[in-house]
């Protein structure tokens, strides 16, 4: 341990750098299955099946790194997470209920009697609906330092509406790599659509996110870091590019590059990311209390940490596997 | 007043999310072993019924565990939404407990819940087997971090308190805490009983709509098996837990037994009305010497009484009493009900007999008790829960002192949308189960020809 001397330096950087991991991943995973729900007004009844069973095996998984996000939130810093939560109850309790509708959804509307197949249908789409919104309000009052003002609130409604579009988007170029035929030359064309609001979206937040604080304007803004941050945006730019251009020609006869939406996409979201967390830390509530004066006590946070190094390659491992087993294209869901 | 608003309100609703979460669990961690039980007999003996019982029940454990797990992760938000003086406190020691469950069991559950749902056609047997079987233990190991954190505070040890915040003095002693080995067995048995009557119910009811195929005589079977079984194992049990309790929180014993005062010979309440107000019984239908008897194994054994629990300036320091009192005596009843008809059947089914050696009466009192474990299980959180009341953390953190800073009317928005949702699920699970029920015995092939089916592995279970 004399390399890190000191762990009540390192410890709480290691689990914020976890926990800003695992939403990472669940923003990438179960973007994909939200913005697969939001698509379902669009689809016909047939295409609806195929869209569900192209997320059928994964979502419950993807799910659990909210669960891991939100945990680790609460294990390793217990004194922001009331602040956070109790600031964010009634989007919590929305995307909770969304959640609620969304998984259940997937059940019953296959086993239910099929006269209310519609019904399940409808809250399916309506969960996915609520959760991605609920988010990205919360994404959206989180940047601005969660404070209840009227701007705050019009900034964190345009917040959501761009996270559900975003959501679409990641769901459109799933279904794109998942599935074929007309299926996935609409996926094309709800993709396309997408990206204006994704390129809007990151374009409101970068240039928000600064305005709201001198602290990050500093930390962008000045000489070398300016520099060193230059790779980000034009980054962006490249593989909003790429998206572009791989969706004017996508669906391919052979489907050759039927990933790269996907991937492209999945590029995207972590920039923006990198860029979120860099203006942020080490901050866990904006402006209000860093991550050192949250954490857990070290022996606490050790303990734990202990495990996750342990258990996060298996829990990977595992995962690879079932991707692994479910490649392809998206196939009818039997149970025997 | 408006604190104790919020204070009422947020403990009706960690109520109501944490009983409606509580069902789920309580199926699922027994059924994945059942389904392992079926799937495991499937591969010995080659016989295709076992598949048949395994595709059915597949499809209640799927529906369950979705339940489980989009309730599971309200739970793991009320800690921050509703209680965050909670993780402030004794977060040193809830946090890795919960952190544990999540990595080694949350993950292993929902990975491999797909392979074992939709896998049986895509991946060898023996990677569906073991799939079923990581399910299994993945459950089992959820059950068990959240218990010991659950047992903890009941009985906590293994720290010391520090400017208010609880730091681990031994991570032995908070996991192996006096209560976990009981609270645990318990449980485990609670839902292995909840899946044996839940099975046994919906078999019987199938059987009533004239559903006569071999699987489900096979899943009858297991089912009064499995509950005659395992409910003199749980009886027993309880009377252990209940000996612990005493030990280590009297005042809760004293309010399930409904006892006022201290002293020996102390009967056992079986009906009485408790009034907290003249603090005394009313109505009470007792056996003398019981609760000395059952408490202490001698008549004259000392039983503590509720006023022990009253400060000198009337404070009142045990929980509420008619609650507790009352959540016991279901619990209690519904274990005795189990006991009495799963030996009933048992007996009549004996040497062969079968389904068919069973009375109408019989079979038709197994359908309502496919929900009997439900009860219990309730009953006895319900025991538990309140009885540890006004204490969050036996001891250390009241309840009162935990609860979050949000407006009442913000607790009362949500406890009600949560509650409807949940009123429209229930139903909705409940009426699903009795619909895969009947589609069962209707599709379900003609008798004749049955055992000479030559490819069976032809004639797939309808998908979902
Ligand atoms: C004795 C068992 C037991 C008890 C008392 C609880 N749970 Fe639970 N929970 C389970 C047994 C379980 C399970 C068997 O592991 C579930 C049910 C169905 C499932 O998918 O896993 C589950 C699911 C589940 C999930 C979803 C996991 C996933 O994404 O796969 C979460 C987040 C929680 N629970 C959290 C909680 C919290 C915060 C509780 C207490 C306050 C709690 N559970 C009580
Ligand atoms: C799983 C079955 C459970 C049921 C049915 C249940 C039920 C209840 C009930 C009815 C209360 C309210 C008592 C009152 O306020 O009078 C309560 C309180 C509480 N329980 Fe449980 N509980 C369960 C498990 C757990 C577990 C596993 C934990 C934590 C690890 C837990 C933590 C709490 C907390 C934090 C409270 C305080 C809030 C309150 O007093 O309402 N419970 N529970
Ligand atoms: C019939 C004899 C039974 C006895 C004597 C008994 C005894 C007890 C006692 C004393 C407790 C309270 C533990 C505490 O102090 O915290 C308890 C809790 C509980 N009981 Fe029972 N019980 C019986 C039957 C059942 C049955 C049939 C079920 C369910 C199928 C059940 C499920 C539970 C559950 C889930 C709890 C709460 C968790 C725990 O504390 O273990 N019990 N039981």
């Amino acid at each position: 341990m004399t390399l890190f001397a000191d762990p009540t330096l390192w410890l709480p950087l290691a689990f914020a750098a976890l926990m800003g991991l695992s939403i990472l991943v669940y923003v990438v995973l179960d973007g994909y299955d939200l913005g697969v729900g939001m698509l379902f007004p669009f689809a016909t009844a047939s295409e609806r099946d195929r869209m569900v069973a192209s997320i059928g095996p994964f979502w419950d998984a993807n799910e659990t790194w909210l669960v891991l996000a939100v945990g680790l939130l609460l294990v390793a810093f217990p004194y922001a997470h009331g602040t956070i939560l109790t600031a964010l109850y009634l989007p919590v309790a929305i995307m909770l209920i969304g959640l609620i509708l969304r998984g259940v959804s997937f059940e019953f509307r296959v086993k239910a009697p099929a006269p209310h197949k519609w019904a399940w249908n409808a809250a399916f789409f309506a969960g996915s609906l609520m959760a991605a919104a609920a988010q990205g309000w919360m994404l959206g009052m989180y940047v601005m330092g969660l404070e209840h003002t009227l701007g705050n609130a019009l900034f964190a409604a345009a917040s959501a509406v761009f996270l559900c579009i975003g959501y679409s988007l990641i769901g459109a170029t799933w279904l794109i790599l998942k599935t074929d035929g007309d299926l996935q030359r609409k996926a094309v064309r709800w993709a396309r659509g997408g990206i204006w609001g994704v390129a809007g979206g990151l374009a409101a937040i970068s240039a928000a996110t600064p305005l709201v604080s001198p602290r990050i304007w500093e930390k962008w803004f000045s000489v070398p870091e300016i520099f060193l941050l230059a790779p980000l945006p034009i980054l962006s730019g490249v593989l909003l590019a790429v998206l572009w251009f791989s969706l004017r020609r996508l669906p391919t006869a052979d489907d050759q590059f039927a990933w790269l939406p996907f991937t492209a996409t999945t590029g995207l979201v972590i920039l923006a990311f990198i860029g979120l967390a860099y203006s942020f830390y080490p901050y866990v509530v904006p402006e209000r209390m860093t991550i050192y004066e949250a954490a857990a006590a070290p022996g606490s946070l050790f303990i734990m940490l202990i495990g996750v190094l342990v258990v996060v390659p298996v829990i990977i491992g595992y995962s690879a596997l079932a991707y692994w087993v479910f490649r392809g294209k998206a196939t009818e869901l039997r149970y025997d | 007043m408006e604190a104790l608003d919020t204070l009422l309100l947020s403990r009706i609703q960690f109520a109501a999310n944490i009983s409606f979460h509580i069902l789920f669990p309580t199926i699922t961690i027994a059924l994945a072993w059942v389904l392992l039980f079926f799937k495991w007999r499937y591969n010995r003996t080659g016989d295709y019924d076992w598949m048949r019982a395994y595709f059915f029940w597949v499809k209640v454990f799927a529906l369950s565990f979705a339940l489980g797990v989009v309730s599971g992760i309200t739970m793991s938000f009320q800690f921050g939404t509703n209680w965050p003086g909670y993780m402030e406190s004794v977060g040193n020691i809830a946090g890795p407990l919960l952190a544990y469950e999540i990595i080694t069991a949350f993950f292993l559950e929902a990975v491999f819940l797909g392979i074992m749902l939709f896998g049986f056609r895509k991946v060898p047997g023996w990677l569906h087997t073991f799939a079923t079987a990581a399910v299994a233990v993945g459950t089992l190991m959820s059950a068990f971090w959240i218990l010991v954190l659950n047992s903890w505070m009941h009985t906590p040890q293994g720290f010391e308190m520090r400017d208010g915040v609880a730091h681990v003095t031994s991570w032995m002693e908070i996991i192996f805490n006096p209560s976990m080995p009981y609270r645990l067995i318990h449980m485990l048995l609670a839902s292995g009983l909840t899946v044996a009557f839940l099975v046994a119910g919906i078999s019987a009811l199938r059987w009533l709509m004239r559903d006569r195929s071999n699987e489900l005589r096979k899943t009858m079977r297991v089912g009064v098996w499995m509950g005659a079984l395992l409910i003199p194992a749980q009886i027993f049990m309880g009377d252990l837990h209940g000996l612990n309790t005493l030990e280590h929180q009297p005042a809760k014993v004293a309010a399930m037994e409904g006892n006022w005062e201290t002293g020996s010979n102390v009967p056992l309440v079986l009906f009485a009305l408790p009034d907290e107000e003249a603090r005394e019984n009313r109505f009470e239908l007792a056996i003398p010497n019981g609760a000395s008897l059952i408490l202490k194994h001698s008549a004259d054994g000392v039983v503590p009484g509720l006023n022990d629990f009253v400060a000198e300036d009337g404070t009142i320091e045990h929980p509420p009493v008619a609650p507790v009192f009352w959540s016991f005596r279901v619990m209690v009843g519904v274990g005795f009900a189990m006991l009495t008809l799963s030996w009933a059947a048992a007996f009549a089914m004996r040497g062969g007999r079968g389904v068919e050696g069973l009375p109408r009466p019989l079979l038709w009192a197994f359908v309502p008790m496919a929900l009997s474990g439900w009860v219990a299980t309730l009953a006895g959180w319900y025991t538990t829960e309140i009885g540890r009341q006004p204490w969050l953390v036996h001891g250390v953190l009241s309840t009162e002192a935990a609860v979050g800073d949000v407006p009442p009317s913000m607790v009362m928005s949500t406890l009600i949308a949560y509650l409807a949702v949940y009123a429209v699920l229930l139903a909705a699970y409940l009426g699903v189960l009795v619909h895969l029920a009947r589609k069962q015995a209707h599709g379900a092939e003609p008798e004749p020809g049955r055992a000479a089916d030559p490819a069976p592995e032809m004639t797939p279970v309808p998908a979902e």
